[in-house]
């Protein structure tokens, strides 16, 4: 964890509150450019302590039909890698301290040029980066860019990752480690407590990085079990189903959409605060 | 420039790399399951068990070796080379897909794997999947795009013949590379006891390898048939390349004989200036899609551009690995050639050898009809007639303005 960064003080005040997180997933660029600004801006007072900012992708393979959706919609209303940028980049004059991570696939930030990428998303003011087709074993081209820029690597640990790979995957982690709690894509099934318990335990045994679970978390219910267990919880297919059902059949959004997602972030912040994790201050 | 490798039969690397191309670019989740699966492959192809088992079916099921037919005709016409079909489009099911499924259903036995899923395009890897789960008694699942399964019903019904199920993906344009991202969907969340049978040498890494060695056999036949032929080794080999596993399975025996030239054929579809093509190694450039690094059709923010082709078999935005490194190697040229060349040759040989090819090799056979006439009489040039051509009567009917 970079210790001046902004992932890194958000997680250490966390602990001082001795309380979990919720971090929210949202499509940069949906439904629209406009509103997912307005969406983005609303996101930290109705109780986000990390935004997850999804960089649209054609072949999104590692999420469910909401997600995909997402990305298809803000894509067809011109969402693009510069535009994700940008949105940031108008969202930090306003918000200095919110911890902002880019989630998506590596092609995009290939064709970019990886480098130039990570220069260009630290100076609009993102703090991490998720790649969701980049193993450790292919991320030495990222590694080394990422450390450059600033910007926290992030990796993800699944239930088929065993003790023995564990130590290959946090290697290179930082900011936080992701832990994906179903063998799954987004949005579909939801794990057993006991299992991502004991996940959450394994992952600590190999680093002392914060840990973050997502994947088929829907409820303020849901939420507020992760977050006993766990030093974040990620919600994004449910919020991304909130802005899904309040757009019209063109896929304008209907007046009430902003209002409704920081609503429902609002009781998903209830959940996840009412939480208190196992981990003490560190 | 690049150093000039002393073999170019050595790779991929152990990580799966061909020089910048391949890798395991894959979440998290799958990244075990490809590990077990290198080292369950990498076991059964030093077992002499599995090699014989493998070498039974091919010969008795499948009809190998497959003849390399001197097409006399077609080769007068063109007044130059002498022109040899590597004749796999008389294999069972009818194309070279089934090497390759044959090959993986075997392993996937060995690995105690209870399901089988897929992606399909036209539905000839489809099929070759299901007949062989059909004749192992695996359950079997097919992901085809919805606009696949529209154009290409046919085999929807073989499929559903063969016992297997056939899954429509509506997402993204509802083709093959959505029905790709789908069964890897699937096996994300069936890690346990399924096993993904990827139809080309594309995927990540062991993938692009394991298909190469399963379909090498057209080329290790082809060598033998044509020094027993022609008592040498050829000047030239042609294939067509979507994916590419015909073509790497015909060149790969023959990447150290610097005499033997090698061409690749890509889907030219309504011109590269149109954009309406599937030609990633002659007009697009390196990505990561799918698994692996290679040549990709995509736009200036690298969003996946669909491709198209008459031939659905090669209407693929991208192509396996190793022929991205061959590419840029120059170690095998990689051209383009139209829809409507390939149709015209699909008409040609059919009326001057009786051999209905299908449309992807017709894209083979187009460049080789562009260059035999150029060729002087003494030089050979063996071309893979991949697949026959019954699937694509409908189409070419339609082109041709014929109502059947």
């Amino acid at each position: 964890m970079r210790e001046g960064g902004r992932i890194g003080r958000r997680f250490a005040s966390l602990r001082q509150q001795r309380r979990a997180g919720l971090v929210t997933f949202v499509t940069a660029g949906d439904p629209d450019l406009a509103t997912s600004i307005d969406i983005m801006r609303r996101l930290p007072a109705a109780g986000a302590d990390i935004i997850e900012l999804g960089m649209p992708f054609s072949d999104p393979m590692a999420d469910g039909p909401i997600i995909q959706a997402a990305s298809e919609r803000a894509l067809r209303a011109g969402q693009t890698m510069r535009r994700t940028l940008d949105m940031v980049a108008a969202f930090r004059q306003e918000d200095a301290e919110t911890p902002i991570v880019l989630m998506g696939y590596f092609n995009p930030v290939y064709v970019y040029g990886t480098a130039r990428f990570l220069f260009a998303a630290k100076k609009a003011g993102v703090d991490g980066l998720i790649l969701v087709d980049l193993p450790p074993e292919e991320a030495e081209e990222v590694v080394g860019p990422a450390r450059n820029a600033g910007i926290d690597l992030i990796f993800l640990v699944a239930p088929t990752t065993g003790d023995e790979r564990l130590p290959l995957v946090v290697k290179h982690a930082s900011g936080f480690v992701y832990y994906v709690s179903i063998t799954g894509i987004t949005g579909t099934a939801s794990a057993a407590l006991t299992d991502v318990t004991h996940a959450v335990e394994r992952i600590r045994a190999h680093s002392p990085l914060p840990v973050a679970v997502g994947f088929g978390i829907k409820s303020p219910g849901q939420a507020r079990a992760i977050g006993s267990t766990a030093d974040a919880a990620v919600v994004g297919s449910a919020i991304v189903a909130k802005i899904a059902d309040h757009i019209d059949a063109k896929g304008a959004p209907r007046a009430d959409l902003v209002d409704v997602v920081a609503s429902f972030v609002g009781s998903l912040a209830e959940g996840v605060h009412a939480a208190r994790p196992r981990r003490g201050p560190a | 420039m690049m150093d000039l490798p002393n073999t170019y039969r050595s790779g991929p690397d152990e990580r799966g790399h061909f020089g910048i191309y391949g890798g395991r670019y894959v979440a998290e989740t799958l990244m075990p399951l490809i590990l077990e699966l290198e080292q369950a492959y990498n076991a059964a192809s030093q077992d002499p068990v599995f090699a014989d088992e493998f070498r039974y079916y091919l010969k008795h099921y499948v009809g190998r070796p497959s003849p390399l037919y001197y097409a006399q005709r077609l080769s007068e016409s063109f007044g130059g080379a002498k022109i040899y079909f590597k004749r796999d489009e008389l294999l069972h099911t009818g194309a070279h897909k089934i090497n390759n499924t044959l090959g993986q259903i075997l392993l996937a036995r060995r690995m105690g794997k209870t399901r089988i899923i897929a992606e399909t395009g036209a539905g000839q890897h489809g099929v070759a999947t299901a007949t062989v789960c059909a004749l192992f008694g695996i359950d079997c699942v097919i992901y085809m795009g919805a606009t696949d399964i529209e154009r290409q019903s046919p085999n929807v019904f073989r499929m559903k013949l063969l016992g297997a199920e056939v899954r429509p993906v509506t997402s993204g344009t509802g083709t093959l590379k959505d029905a790709m991202n789908e069964a890897l969907r699937d096996w994300v969340a069936n890690v346990g006891d399924t096993y993904y049978l990827i139809g080309t040498v594309a995927g990540p890494h062991p993938y692009p390898r394991m298909v190469r060695d399963f379909q090498s056999i057209i080329g290790v036949e082809a060598r033998e048939q044509i020094v027993a032929a022609e008592g040498r080794l050829p000047d030239l080999l042609v294939a067509c390349i979507g994916g590419g596993s015909n073509a790497i399975g015909l060149f790969a025996p023959f990447l150290d004989d610097s005499s033997v030239r090698m061409v690749g054929v890509e889907a030219g579809g309504r011109g590269i200036p149109s954009g309406e093509h599937c030609a990633s190694l002659s007009a697009g450039a390196p990505g990561v899609l799918h698994g692996n690094r290679t040549y990709l059709l995509y736009d200036d923010d690298g969003q996946i551009r669909d491709g198209h082709s008459i031939a659905a078999g090669l209407d693929y935005p991208g192509v396996g690995p190793e022929h991205a490194w061959l590419r840029d190697s120059g170690r095998v040229e990689y051209v383009a050639v139209s829809d409507d060349a390939a149709i015209e040759a699909f008409q040609l040989c059919s009326r001057t050898e009786g051999i209905i090819p299908a449309l992807e090799p017709s894209h083979a056979l187009a460049y080789v009809s562009h260059i035999a006439g150029g060729m002087a009489k003494d030089e050979i040039v063996v071309m893979n007639l991949c697949g026959r051509g019954d699937k694509d009567v409908f189409t070419v009917a339609r082109v041709l303005g014929i109502e059947l």
